[in-house]
């Protein structure tokens, strides 16, 4: 294996927590839209706490994209 | 390089079609030195300027009238105003307004740098540069957020803002692992902060940029296949719209977060 390869194969690796992050959003999206549905009254004072949520674990994926960056770009 | 421009099938023929990462290079455009630090105004320090222009040109000519009754640039400049200040006086409380105008600064900068690299460059006219694509730029921020929140803390709290690392109602034989813990997850806040949105611009221009060589390199292979470009097309035209979501809410993100850790050095041992 060329070091080229080895490269690229490591990017696609740094890429996978990106699952991770897919699979937290959609549990964070899922749980505000079942209890927004149960109490609609409330749901409009948690929007805040439902977009910070959202930021963080977007953070978790994005970290993964710039090591693959990082691999694929800097090294 | 060859390879991953390949890899990401980009056409190297085109030389327009430049790789991912080329929207993201600084040029000096007026080389200045001081001593060995080298001090260039570069295209980055022009839409720094141009974002700051902006910002002060609205709000000045926003505010000039001052009417009982708003005309349309003076509501927007108080939707603005109240939603930075409903931001911070629920984040911090009333206690918090005076770093309302740090806020709101930064929540200003962050959102027009942000729509400003959205802007599409015009070939040998502009060339959009989204200044808080780097994390230069973005950890700078962070740190004046970080720096502010311990010379404050320390100013009104003396030593007492140390039990920020001493969360109440936790068991003794537990404390030195969870003071250990609150003092990593606290050096880790400034680098979350500046990740965070530089790895948003980062990954949205790129995948702008190879949704955009998609269609240049589907259009090249010409007959039918040329057909297929329409899809590309319709993705970046989604993904458009996505990032100006994005724009927004990590610029929203950014103040919120300068907000709670704010509320630290403001409202010690209230957690």
């Amino acid at each position: 294996m060329t070091p080229e390869a080895a490269k690229l194969i490591g990017a696609g690796i740094a890429a996978l927590p990106l699952a991770g992050a897919g699979i937290g959003l959609g549990l964070i999206f899922g749980n505000f839209l079942s209890g927004a549905f149960r109490n609609p009254s409330a749901a409009a004072a948690n929007q805040q706490t439902l977009l910070l949520a959202f930021a963080l674990t977007e953070f978790t994926g994005l970290l993964g994209f710039v090591v693959a960056m990082l691999i694929l770009f800097v090294f | 390089m060859n390879s991953i421009l390949s890899a990401l099938a980009l056409p190297m023929h085109l030389p327009q079609a430049a790789g991912p990462m080329e929207q993201f290079e600084i040029h000096r455009l007026a080389p200045l030195s001081l001593g060995n630090i080298d001090v260039s105004f570069t295209n980055s320090s022009l839409w720094m300027m141009i974002a700051t222009g902006a910002a002060v040109i609205f709000f000045s000519s926003a505010t000039r009238a001052r009417a009982l009754i708003p005309g349309r640039m003076q509501s927007i400049a108080e939707v603005l105003y109240n939603f930075v200040a409903d931001m911070v006086r629920g984040a911090i409380g009333p206690e918090g307004m005076k770093f309302f105008p740090y806020v709101f600064t930064l929540f200003i900068y962050i959102l027009l740098a942000n729509l400003l690299g959205l802007l599409p460059s015009i070939p040998g006219v502009s060339h959009t540069f989204t200044t808080t694509s780097h994390i230069a730029v973005t950890f700078g921020l962070a740190m004046l957020t970080i720096a502010i929140v311990i010379f404050y803390g320390f100013y009104k709290n003396g030593l007492g803002f140390l039990k920020l690392f001493v969360p109440s109602g936790v068991p003794p034989w537990l404390l030195p692992l969870i003071v250990l813990i609150e003092f990593v997850s606290f050096l880790s806040r400034p680098l979350s902060l500046a990740i965070r949105l530089f790895a948003n611009m980062l990954a949205g221009h790129i995948i702008l940029k190879v949704f955009a060589g998609f269609i240049i390199s589907l259009l090249g292979a010409g007959g039918v296949v040329s057909a297929i470009a329409i899809f590309p097309f319709l993705g970046t035209v989604a993904i458009t719209l996505l990032e100006l979501l994005v724009a927004f809410l990590q610029a929203y993100v950014f103040a919120i977060l300068t907000c709670i850790y704010l509320n630290d050095a403001v409202n010690v041992g209230h957690h």
